[in-house]
């Protein structure tokens, strides 16, 4: 079980292929490497279908590589990479559980007493500003309430890694930029290396040190960008006003554009037009 | 949460207003709501009495002929028969129990099993592959010929009632406790097992219950089968219960007695239903209302 000592995350070469149901091979990402500092916050982009989600499962270990090695904290990934905790676009919540039920299970699940659990998950619900719902079910609170409950979830543990799928995804504009400043004010706290995916650009660059823009099946690195934003960032719906941001925004939205509308072009099942992109 | 903290001398008024307008309309609505529950009794007494009375009608003028068919009023005089002097095989309340006795028991027998072998099977892809075939040909066969196998082979007494009654309630509880594994959230799996679960605890905090939801829906419809099952061994060989007594009144040409052991029987199956929906409604209280309990339209 790999340690993750000093949460580093590399990613070096990495292939993965997925046989379909039909017998053919599907390469999902080819030949990814890049690599996340401790206590860096890392946003992947790229088109839908890119392999972002595949690339956090192999780091995870809920997933191996084809080819390539993944590295946390020196150590090659091999089962559950310990000291990592994920987040989901969806609820990963148990309909079942209270939210304070919820909230322990991390500490249960490492063996912690009821109790102990009990009291600590009191501690990040109140952090995450949601003290006094701790009796109520998931199907009983907002969307933005549920997030704020697996966000607790995800870091009472205290991860040396932070991974989250979209995780803002499926929520409205106001709230995702409530959260997003939550997300980021929870961080400075215990600084986790974190690595982050979302097709939003805006989002990517708002809250991030680095951004990797991914490329469309196969899922390859196409660009990997520093952001010098000075920290702490603030509101994320003030930082898109500033000239550095937009810059920056420009940029990396000419490397992404193109990805982008091949991506669509392929769905949408219309003409690739070659010429037009480049 | 802050709306309702400030309210100015005016508002309280429109308040007042407005909440006497509001307990008109409420009370309206219950009006509306009791009237249409009275409608349904009604309709509901009607037509057992348009069914029954067309029944007894039709066997006195012998349009239905009562030798073969029965009449309620037939019926009736039997229950209390019944009831009041017994039966060949020691006292009705004796025989109920003995029924009761076996299909609750095959009921346990079978919905632990089905859950056991389901929960296990459906977390294992291999297994799950190797026996997939198997169950579908177990499935396929006619399971309630097993009685007369079961009669063979352990005679006339209780056993082989609660063995066939868990086979059928097996084979329910099985399927749905499988295909519950299956529907478990992915996320949510994965997510646990980041957060470093052991096999055990996924299987305790996240599958079990999530498939509880599908195992308790079977139980339903399972505890029909141990009643059938344990009806069916009776009527092949049995020393008392209910299905004797059904047995033996067909051989008697007395399809009044049958009818009467009949309801009994459905009687039983509702009282078990409606503690099957107790459980549930207990287990199963983390999940939101549905939409009918919720609110009732106007």
């Amino acid at each position: 079980m790999a340690e993750a000592n000093n949460g580093r995350i590399e990613i070096e070469g990495v292939t993965k292929r997925f046989l379909t149901p039909r017998g053919e091979v599907f390469t999902a990402i080819k030949d990814v490497s890049f690599s996340v500092e401790p206590g860096q916050f890392c946003a992947v982009v790229g088109p839908t279908g890119c392999g972002k989600s595949t690339t956090l499962g192999m780091v995870s270990g809920l997933d191996r590589p084809s080819e390539g090695t993944v590295r946390v904290g020196g150590e090659v990934v091999d089962g559950i990479t310990d000291g990592v905790s994920f987040m989901f676009q969806a609820d990963a919540l148990l309909p079942w559980k209270t939210v304070l039920a919820n909230v322990a299970l991390g500490p249960v699940f490492k063996g912690a007493s009821r109790s102990e659990a009990q009291t600590r998950a009191r501690d990040w619900l109140r952090r995450v500003g949601l003290a006094g719902f701790e009796d109520r079910y998931p199907h009983q609170l907002s969307g933005g309430m549920r997030k704020r409950v697996a966000m607790a979830a995800a870091l009472i543990n205290e991860p040396k890694i932070l991974m989250m799928d979209e995780p803002f995804g499926a929520l409205d504009v106001q709230t995702k930029a409530i959260m997003s400043n939550e997300l980021l004010g929870l961080w400075e706290q215990s600084r986790p290396a974190v690595l982050f995916i979302t097709h939003d650009l805006d989002e990517a660059v708002a809250l991030a040190d680095k951004v990797v823009v991914m490329t469309s099946s196969p899922g390859t690195v196409k660009a990997v960008y520093d952001i010098d934003l000075p920290r702490p960032r603030g509101s994320v719906q003030e930082i898109r006003f500033e000239p550095r941001f937009l810059e920056l925004q420009h940029m990396i939205w000419d490397t992404l554009r193109e990805e982008v509308e091949r991506a669509y072009a392929r769905t949408a099942g219309g003409p690739v037009q070659e010429g037009k992109a480049a | 949460m802050s709306t309702a903290s400030t309210t100015t001398t005016g508002g309280t008024v429109d308040a007042a207003s407005a909440g006497g307008q509001q307990s008109a309309v409420a009370r309206a609505a219950k009006r509306a709501v009791l009237r249409r529950r009275g409608a349904v009794w009604a309709a509901r007494v009607g037509f057992a009495l348009l069914v029954l009375g067309g029944w007894e009608l039709g066997a006195r003028t012998n349009v239905i002929d009562p030798f073969f068919y029965g009449q309620p009023s037939g019926i009736w005089k039997s229950l209390i028969n019944l009831f009041q002097s017994g039966t060949e095989f020691g006292s009705i309340y004796a025989n109920i129990w003995v029924t009761m006795q076996e299909a609750l028991i095959g009921f346990a027998i079978g919905a632990v099993a089905g859950v056991i072998v389901g929960v296990a099977l459906g977390q294992s892809r291999f297994l799950a592959d190797v026996l997939g075939p198997y169950i579908k040909i177990v499935n396929a066969i006619p399971r309630i010929v097993l009685g007369s196998i079961f009669i063979v082979a352990f005679g006339i007494g209780t056993l082989p009632k609660i063995l066939l009654a868990a086979v059928l309630v097996f084979f329910v509880v099985f399927f749905n406790a499988f295909q519950g594994v299956r529907e478990v959230d992915r996320n949510i799996l994965a997510n646990a097992k980041v957060l470093g679960a052991s096999r055990l605890q996924v299987t305790r905090h996240v599958i079990v219950p999530s498939a509880l939801t599908w195992i308790i829906a079977s139980l339903h419809s399972a505890f029909g089968f141990a009643i059938v099952g344990a009806l069916v061994g009776e009527v092949l060989g049995a020393q008392q219960g209910l299905g004797l007594i059904i047995k033996n009144a067909q051989n008697q040409f007395d399809p009044n007695t049958v009818f009467a052991a009949m309801f009994l029987i459905s009687a039983l199956v509702l009282v078990a239903e409606w503690l099957i929906g107790k459980l549930e409604h207990w287990l199963l209280s983390w999940r939101p209302a549905a939409a009918s309990e919720a609110s009732n339209a106007i």
